[in-house]
C-alpha cells in the first residue's frame, strides 16, 4: 500500500520539466523577436492582446466549460480590473518607480475588486440556470458598463481614462499569462476543480455524494472573475487607454465565442483559439473587407465539423507529445532523475 | 442504537397525502427492502430521507443526529448515502474521478494547497487514487478505471453508482431500484453483489426493488407501502402470505 501510493503520487499530473522548457523556450524564441525588432512594435503589441485574451478565454473557461454555466458578461469583470488597475497605477506611478511592482500592486487590486464584484453578482445569479442566468449575466455587463460611464470624476465617464503607464512589457505579459493558466489548470485538477466539474455532469448527483453545491458554483465563479481582472489590467497597462465601452456585450461574446471553439473544459483549446481568433483578423488586413468573411466562415466551419470544439474537453500533453515524435517518453517522476 | 430511525415522517404535496405516518428503524448491518406498486411513494421516501424534500412533519434521525435542517450534501456526511433509479453518473469523467469526488470530504487540503502542488495535495490525491481503485477492485471494475462512464456498459454503469455511494464512507447505503433494466443474470450478479457489500462493509442497506426474487431473495426484513401507508412490514415469508399486500399487488 505505501509503496503503491508512493508510485502513484510520482506519476501523479502535474506541471513537469518538460512543459517547463517547452514554455521556456517558446518564450525564448518570441522575446528574441521582440526584443532585436525581427516584428515591429505592431506585431509585438498583437502578440499581447492575444495574451490577454488567453486569460480571459481560459478564465472563462472555469465558469462555461468546467462548471457548465452560460455566462455572458465575462468583460465587464475585465472591465472593472482594468479600471481598477490603472487608477491605481496613476495614483501610485510617483511613488513605485519600478514597471513591474506597480503591476504586481495594481493587479492585486483589480483581482481584489474583480473577485467581490464576482461575489456580489455569483450569489444570486447563480440561482439561475442556463439562459436565464444567461440574460442576468449579461444584463450585469452593461450595468457595469453604465456605472463606470457614470462615476465621472473616477473614471473620467465616457471619454474614458487617459495616461495609463503604459508598463506592459512582452515578459510581464508572457509569464502572468503562464502563471494564470497553470494556476487554473492545478485548480481544475485538485478535488476543487473535480467538484466544479462534478456540477457540470450531474448538479443532483454531485449533491447527493456530499458536494457543497452552492459553494463550489460561486468558487468557480469567483475564480474566473479574478482571473479577468488579472487580464483587464494587462491590458490597461498596454494599450495606456481605456473607455467603458471597450468591455461592452460584444466583447464578452468575443470570448465566449473563443471558449466554445476552443472546447467547453480544454485550457489548451481555449488557448489555441485565442492565438488563431485574435491574430488572424489583424494579419489578414491585407485582405481588407473580406476578412471578416473569412473569420465568420472559419467559425461556421469549425461549428460544422466540430461541434465540441476545437480540442473537445482534451489537454494538450506536451510529455505524450514528445513520445509520439521520439519515440522515448519516461514517466515523469517527483525528484531527482528527470535529468 | 438504530442507524436509521425515522418517525411519523409525512409530506404534502397541495392536498395529496405522498408520504403519510411512515416509520422505519434500521438496525447495523441490516438489510431492509422498502417495495410497493407504482406510485406507492418509496422514491419519495428516499428524497426525504436524503433531504431533497423537507417533510411536512416527522423526525428522521441518522446515527442519533435529528437531520431537519440540512441540506442533502450535510446529509451524506451525517453517513446515509444513496443511487437513483435512473442512473447519474458523471458521464464525461474517468471512472476512477466518479468514485475521487464522493471521496471529496474526506480530503482536507485546501485552494492553495492544490495550486501550490504542495506536498499534503499530492500525499491526500494519492491515498485517494489508493482509495478508489481498491473500491473498484470490489466491484470488478479497477480494469475500467480509466474509460468515461458513459462507455461502460449498463450493468456496470449500475454498480459504478454502488460504489460511488460507497466512497462517501456511508454507515447506511440507499438503493432506489439497483435491478431496473437488468436481465436475470445481470440481477443474479447483482444479488451477490449486495451480500458482499453486507457482510465486508458492515453497513445497513434500505433497498427500493421491483424484483421480487431479489427482493425476497436477500433482504431480512420488508416494508410494504401503498398510497404513501404502511400496510404491512415483516419477514419476507410473512410479506408473501399477507393478504393485504396481495390486494395492493394483484388488486381484490
Amino acid at each position: 500500500m505505501k509503496h503503491n501510493i508512493e508510485k502513484i503520487r510520482r506519476a501523479l499530473y502535474g506541471p513537469t520539466l518538460i512543459n517547463y522548457i517547452v514554455v521556456a523556450v517558446i518564450f525564448i524564441i518570441l522575446f528574441t523577436l521582440v526584443s532585436t525588432g525581427a516584428v515591429n512594435r505592431y506585431i509585438s503589441n498583437l502578440m499581447i492582446l492575444v495574451l490577454v485574451m488567453i486569460i480571459m478565454s481560459t478564465s472563462l473557461n472555469v465558469a462555461t466549460g468546467f462548471l457548465g454555466q452560460l455566462h455572458l458578461g465575462h468583460a465587464a469583470f475585465m472591465g472593472i480590473g482594468a479600471y481598477t488597475a490603472s487608477l491605481i497605477a496613476i495614483g501610485l506611478e510617483d511613488a513605485i518607480a519600478n514597471g513591474f511592482v506597480l503591476f504586481l500592486v495594481s493587479t492585486a487590486g483589480a483581482i481584489v475588486t474583480a473577485g467581490v464584484a464576482g461575489l456580489i453578482i455569483g450569489a444570486p445569479a447563480l440561482r439561475l440556470r442556463g439562459d436565464y442566468l444567461g440574460i442576468m449575466t449579461l444584463g450585469f455587463g452593461e450595468m457595469v458598463k453604465t456605472i463606470i460611464t457614470n462615476l465621472k470624476g473616477l473614471t473620467n465617464g465616457a471619454q474614458g481614462l487617459y495616461g495609463i503607464p503604459r508598463i506592459m512589457t512582452f515578459p510581464i505579459a508572457f509569464w502572468t499569462t503562464v502563471v494564470v493558466v497553470t494556476l487554473i489548470f492545478l485548480f481544475m485538477n485538485s478535488r476543487h476543480g473535480r467538484a466544479i466539474l462534478s456540477i457540470r455532469e450531474d448538479e443532483i448527483a454531485s449533491e447527493s455524494v456530499g458536494i457543497n453545491i452552492t459553494r463550489y458554483k460561486l468558487t468557480g465563479f469567483v475564480v474566473a472573475s479574478m482571473f479577468a481582472g488579472v487580464g483587464g489590467s494587462i491590458f490597461a497597462f498596454s494599450i495606456g487607454f481605456i473607455a467603458p465601452t471597450t468591455f461592452n456585450f460584444l466583447k464578452s461574446v468575443e470570448i465566449f465565442v473563443i471558449v466554445v471553439l476552443g472546447g467547453m473544459g480544454s485550457l489548451s483549446g481555449s488557448i489555441v483559439a485565442s492565438i488563431v481568433l485574435v491574430a488572424m483578423p489583424e494579419l489578414l488586413r491585407d485582405f481588407s473587407q473580406y476578412r471578416y468573411l473569412l473569420y465568420s466562415t472559419l467559425l461556421i466551419i469549425i461549428m460544422l465539423f466540430r461541434p465540441q470544439g476545437l480540442m473537445g474537453t482534451k489537454e494538450f500533453n506536451i510529455p505524450r507529445l514528445f513520445k509520439r515524435i521520439f519515440g522515448v517518453y519516461k514517466e515523469p517522476s517527483s525528484k531527482g532523475s528527470d535529468s | 442504537m438504530a442507524i436509521l430511525e425515522v418517525k411519523d415522517l409525512s409530506i404534502n404535496f397541495g392536498g395529496l397525502k405522498a408520504v403519510d405516518q411512515f416509520e422505519i428503524s434500521v438496525e447495523d448491518n441490516e438489510l431492509v427492502g422498502l417495495i410497493g406498486p407504482n406510485g406507492a411513494g418509496k422514491t419519495t421516501i428516499f428524497n426525504l430521507l436524503t433531504g431533497v424534500y423537507t417533510p411536512t412533519e416527522g423526525s428522521i434521525y441518522l446515527n442519533g443526529v435529528d437531520t431537519k435542517g440540512h441540506k442533502p450534501n450535510e446529509i451524506v456526511m451525517l453517513g446515509s448515502s444513496r443511487t437513483f433509479q435512473n442512473i447519474r453518473l458523471f458521464k464525461n469523467m474517468s471512472v476512477l474521478n466518479n468514485l475521487k469526488i464522493a471521496y471529496h470530504n474526506r480530503m482536507t487540503y485546501g485552494f492553495f494547497a492544490s495550486i501550490l502542488n504542495t506536498r499534503k495535495y499530492k500525499d491526500e490525491e494519492a491515498i485517494a487514487d489508493q482509495v478508489a481503485i481498491d473500491l473498484l477492485k470490489v466491484f470488478d471494475l479497477d480494469g475500467f478505471k480509466d474509460e468515461l462512464a458513459k462507455n461502460l456498459p449498463y450493468g456496470k454503469q449500475r454498480k459504478l453508482e454502488i460504489a460511488r455511494a460507497l466512497a462517501t464512507n456511508p454507515s447506511i447505503l440507499l438503493l432506489d431500484e439497483p435491478a431496473a433494466g437488468m436481465n436475470p443474470q445481470e440481477t443474479e450478479e447483482l444479488m451477490e453483489t449486495i451480500k458482499l457489500l453486507k457482510t465486508k462493509f458492515k453497513i445497513s442497506i434500505l433497498l427500493i426493488e421491483h424484483d421480487m426474487k431479489l427482493v425476497m431473495g436477500i433482504c431480512e426484513r420488508i416494508v410494504v407501502i401503498d398510497y404513501g401507508k404502511i400496510i404491512a412490514k415483516g419477514k419476507p415469508s410473512e410479506i408473501r402470505r399477507n393478504p393485504d399486500v396481495i390486494k395492493a399487488y394483484l388488486g381484490e
